[in-house]
């Protein structure tokens, strides 16, 4: 028989073993079991190493407040690290390793830290770690990381799915103890829509660690008569496994739901976890209440336990830590503990009541108005000593220790919204205050309402209170007979004894006498007082540590504790993994991605494709034999400029301007002139923000008297087109006109070349006269392709060429692309990604995303004069400021290496032939350069000081991060058919 | 946060886009003798209240309504929800 402490009865299958191993050992549990439960059972109370100190510890509780039973679970990818061992459920071949320590959990080398506590003590960060200030980062900082943190990650994926799902509920009860499902059975016979969570595995909550009877029978058995109805009820939806773990707004809950954590792999088509969005009209906080422990010299020795952890091993798990244990206790229930383990057959040495009234038993030794003093026992506690009554001292033998300072109720979701718990002195702890989250109340102990009757009866009423509000009427229900029995208790916070060491936060290492030096030094407000010490700050937010510290700084500060005041808790409630934060969110799927119509052809192609925004454009499409991208590029920018080339410019945004003030609405929110517009044609647009700054540049079509197609950058797309809606909504609110995106609606393609109009003809029906003289630069209209398949076609060039923009409905993009191709087989048609675009565009001299960067005038691109004085538009009054039109204004030019061997290199800044390369005497920045195939040299556009002035002059570009330094001319930004005679051909 | 959305009614705030202060509504006459610095105003001074503030949303994953939403910048709570161009109609803003 390996498990030594293992019990009768419970709540677990004893006929069920499951194998499990910690540390490399071999263990047996059963199933019910979780990784605490069974590790007790089998005699191992040591289960982790403090984050400072790395003082030897085992569980204190038996629940999510856990601080010290911190252990990885599994291996391999799904190794997970930082997992309380005391909700961690059992499964058949439960890998799990402590953390923490170095070489083995027995014998620990960072333990030295612990002789040297007395320079470790509060605030040693901000004390020791101050001078020389380069140490920090070379030194002191990856010191600490080594030192410090817990766990390890696998670093590899994540096998597991992750989902994120979205509920709505009339009320939603937290927690499903006895107050959580009297108040579900309340509501759900209302026929309320309800949602009962609770994060443990087993619902009950505190009454399956109790061995109350209701209505004369166990407990168990009314709580399966519950869920029993609950489940027949179709407006209740019972979650176990699943953590409320924040109050957001408006009756907004976050949940997560432990779906497959207690299995070894999830089952097929099942994730690990969900993220729940519960949207709710009312809440019920059903939370309980979590004991705390009496701070004492030497109190942190594994098998040092809540008193109420003790009792739920050994009543629910069957477990006990040790066969010998005793209980140190300041109230009544404590005492509860004691009788429970003498029923199961435990020994207890006696229980220590600092009380000079505590209550007498017959079945064991009571030491009223003695304290525990100190303990021994470095791997695990084996001896007390306790002061007695008379001042004498005494040594008290057991292998475990159950302590009891009260119970705290759990107020941590009452406070999400900043509400202050409120002080109520006969249970000597807080209670959530009046002005927590909005729609949301707080029944059973959760307001300190500790007895079993009280819970049934306060989580009845709370839920006819809730729904009552909702206007449904829900009628009391029959409640069953519990016990009653009230709070006794004496507020006893800590040992006042030797020079040792009293332990308050266990997490976080965290002891009486840092909490002394915190107020010796001045850091006295609770909130100091919890940064000073890092008090409550570790991962389980000081559940079972706050109380202790504030009410020492009371004592030391001469004040009450509710004028000292309480920290709040924040979400969440328990640590999440960033797993469900991210639900599918993961890999590929992290953003959506959009194709453009010809993607499915430009795979076919083998295109090298690039992300702009969420959409994936080709960049260029090598063809075989080609080992670099230059080479595909020049060839594309070659055969393009020479014949004719292709490419889709679905991406770039599409806005349909309607109704009778359509121009009207285009003058207001373009700087430059579109009333005049005639139908039939396209004008280019430059739009400001109202600072005067340009905000995006595009085309707009007029395709009749009351309608335009407006054309954005791909990047700004979603942004102009919420812009030009905030314009007529907010701005002119009665002007005629209608806005939609139609960037979907459309496949859209630059044909470019001077065969550009060849290769159309071969696919617009012949019914359109696409000539030069019917169809003139900058021309626009309706057409059909294809023998009727409506269209538009743009006479508008982007790469200098003679070039057209044809559009299709999207469904018909990829065989428009096709049909295309197979038209200009004769003129040698080449398709040519953005990186062709680009190298066209800069030869060309027009700005794109890289001059339109959210610093830039009209001034400075060098189209001043674009911006109409004769009317109002959106940046135009701003634009004048004098700041924007210095004389000197840096103006957008082209830039050309002298040596020809020479790269400009894009974010280069420009100086001045000679003298000094600084900040103060930068002439400006380049802002695109490129390979031109067809001048045979890099060339590049940059802002340069006064730039309208200064072509012919030579410059530098200099690049102090590579050290490089290259003379360059100043010449015009219009590389490529300066004249443009050849996009009007 | 949930905005009740006057045509569409509850929605998450997720499906909206936040602009800022309503008074983004006010834009200035550019013919003022003194537009340039009615504009430096509209454009950059903000009140920044802790207790009520007007403010626009845009329900950009919805109807494309801009909304005026009256909320407790303290206590996130929404006391009104007003379409934006019934807003600017109502204070004047026309063509």
């Amino acid at each position: 028989m390996t498990q030594v402490n293992r019990l009768k009865g419970g709540l677990i299958n004893h006929a069920k073993p499951l194998n499990f191993s910690f540390d490399g050992k071999s263990y047996v549990g059963c199933a019910g079991d979780t990784l605490a439960s069974a590790l007790l059972a089998n005699n191992v109370r040591l289960m982790g190493r403090s984050f400072k100190y790395h003082r030897p510890r085992g569980p204190l509780t038996a629940g999510s407040e856990e601080p010290n039973a911190i252990v990885e679970l599994r291996t391999g990818a799904r190794q997970e690290p930082n997992t309380r061992a005391t909700t961690a459920e059992l499964f058949d071949g439960l890998v799990a390793n402590s953390q923490n320590r170095w070489p083995s959990l027995a014998f620990d080398a960072m333990a030295i830290n612990d002789r040297f506590s007395n320079f470790l003590t509060a605030g040693f960060y901000y004390k020791t770690f101050m001078w020389p200030a380069a140490f920090w980062e070379k030194v002191y900082e990856p010191i600490i990381r080594k030192a410090a943190g817990l766990g390890s990650l696998s670093m590899q994926d994540d096998p597991d799915a992750y989902d994120k799902g979205f509920l709505h509920c009339d009320l939603l009860i937290i927690g499903a103890g006895p107050t959580g499902l009297a108040a579900a059975l309340t509501a759900g016979r209302a026929g309320a829509n309800v949602i009962l969570a609770d994060e443990d595995y087993a619902i009950g909550g505190r009454l399956n660690a109790e061995t109350f009877t209701l209505d004369d029978a166990p407990a168990p058995l009314w709580i399966a008569s519950v869920l029993a109805e609950l489940n027949s009820l179709p407006n209740v939806r019972t979650m176990s496994r699943t953590t409320v773990i924040g109050a957001f707004d408006h009756g907004v809950y976050g949940a997560v739901e432990r779906v497959s954590d207690h299995l070894s792999t999830p089952a097929p088509d099942k994730p690990r976890q969900v993220f729940w969005r519960i949207y709710t009209k009312r809440s019920l906080l059903c939370a309980g209440a979590i004991e705390r422990p009496i701070a004492f010299e030497n109190n942190d020795r594994p098998g040092i336990m809540l008193a109420s952890a003790i009792r739920s091993y050994a009543n629910r798990w069957a477990a006990t830590p040790a066969r010998q244990i005793a209980i140190f206790t300041n109230n009544d229930d404590g005492h509860r503990t004691a009788a429970d383990l003498i029923a199961k057959g435990v020994k207890v040495s006696a229980v220590i009541d600092p009380r000079t009234d505590a209550p007498i038993s017959t079945n064991v030794e009571v030491l009223a108005g003695a304290q525990v003093i100190d303990t021994i026992g470095r791997l695990g506690v084996k001896q007390l000593t306790v002061q007695l009554a008379d001042g004498s001292t005494r040594h008290v033998h057991c292998e475990a220790l159950g302590v009891s300072g009260g119970w705290n109720p759990n107020v941590h979701i009452s406070s999400h919204h900043r509400g202050r718990p409120e002080w109520d002195a006969q249970i000597a702890a807080f209670t959530p205050g009046k002005d927590g989250p909005q729609g949301l109340s707080v029944a059973g102990a959760a307001t300190g309402i500790f007895s079993t009757a009280g819970a049934l009866k306060s989580g009845m009423k709370s839920a006819v209170s809730a729904l009552k509000d909702l206007d449904i009427s829900a009628k009391p229900i029959k409640l069953p007979k519990a016990e009653d029995a009230p709070v006794n208790i004496k507020a006893f916070w800590h040992v006042n004894s030797g020079k040792g060491r009293a332990w308050l936060d266990q997490q976080n290492d965290v002891t009486v006498k840092d909490v002394k030096l915190a107020h010796q030094e001045n850091f006295r407000s609770v909130e100091h007082l919890k940064r000073y010490t890092t008090l409550g700050m570790a991962t389980d937010q000081g559940k079972t540590s706050n109380m202790g510290g504030l009410a020492i700084m009371a004592e030391l500060a001469g004040k009450t504790i509710p004028e000292v005041g309480t920290t709040i808790f924040r979400p969440p409630y328990t640590p999440v993994s960033m797993g469900a934060l991210g639900g599918r969110a993961v890999g590929k799927n992290f953003h959506p991605f959009r194709n453009s119509p010809s993607h499915k052809w430009a795979t076919e192609q083998g295109a090298v494709f690039v992300e702009v925004g969420n959409w994936l454009r080709a960049q260029w499409f090598p063809k075989q034999g080609e080992t670099h991208w230059r080479q595909s590029v020049d060839r594309e920018v070659i055969a393009t400029r020479k014949s004719v080339g292709i490419c889709d410019v679905t991406t770039l945004g599409k806005i349909d301007v309607q109704g009778a003030d359509a121009a009207t609405f285009l003058n207001k929110v373009y700087c430059n002139g579109f009333a005049k517009l005639a139908v039939g044609k396209t004008r280019y647009g430059l739009m400001l923000r109202e600072d005067g700054i340009v905000m995006d540049d595009g085309t707009a079509a007029r395709l009749a008297e009351d309608h335009f197609v407006v054309t954005t950058t791909t990047a700004n797309a979603v942004s102009v087109y919420r812009h030009m809606e905030f314009c007529r909504q907010c701005l002119w609110p009665d002007l005629d006109v209608q806005l939609i995106s139609t960037t979907e609606s459309w496949a859209q393609f630059a044909v470019a070349g001077p065969n550009a109009r060849k290769l159309l003809q071969k696919i617009v029906d012949p019914k359109f006269d696409i000539s030069n003289e019917a169809f003139p630069f900058m021309g626009c209209g309706a057409i059909t392709v294809c023998g009727g398949l409506r269209s538009r076609l743009f006479r508008i060039s982007f790469s200098g060429e003679l070039a057209f923009e044809i559009a299709v409905p999207t469904r018909y993009g990829d065989a428009l692309m096709r049909r295309m191709m197979e038209a200009g087989e004769e003129f040698d048609v080449v398709p040519y990604g953005t990186e062709a675009l680009g190298v066209m565009r800069i030869e060309k001299g027009h700005a794109a995303g890289n001059e339109l960067n959210g610093t830039c005038t009209a001034l400075n691109l060098g189209m001043g004069r674009m911006v109409s004085k004769k009317k109002d538009s959106i940046g135009s009054t701003l634009s004048e400021r004098t700041g924007l039109n210095e004389p000197d204004a840096w103006v957008q030019v082209g830039l050309k290496p002298v040596d020809p061997k020479n790269a400009v290199v894009a974010g280069s800044h420009l100086m001045n032939k000679t003298g000094e390369v600084s900040a103060k005497t930068d002439q400006g920045y380049i802002t695109s350069a490129a390979y031109s195939p067809i001048l045979q040299s890099s060339i590049g556009l940059g802002f340069l000081k006064d730039g309208g002035n200064r072509k012919g002059e030579i410059i530098r570009a200099v690049n102090p991060l590579k050290n490089q330094e290259v003379l360059l001319e100043v010449v015009s930004m219009h590389f490529y058919d300066p004249e443009g005679e050849l996009l009007r051909a | 946060m949930i905005i009740n959305h006057p045509i569409l009614g509850p929605r998450d705030a997720a499906e909206f886009t936040y602009l800022g202060d309503a008074s983004l509504l006010n834009r200035p006459d550019w013919q003022a003798a003194d537009a340039a610095d009615q504009f430096y105003e509209y454009l950059y001074l903000r009140d920044n209240p802790a207790g009520e503030h007007r403010e626009l949303w845009y329900h950009e994953q919805g109807d494309r309504s801009w909304l005026v939403v009256t909320r407790n910048t303290l206590t996130h709570e929404i006391s009104s929800v007003e379409l934006a161009s019934d807003v600017a109609r109502a204070q004047g803003n026309k063509k």
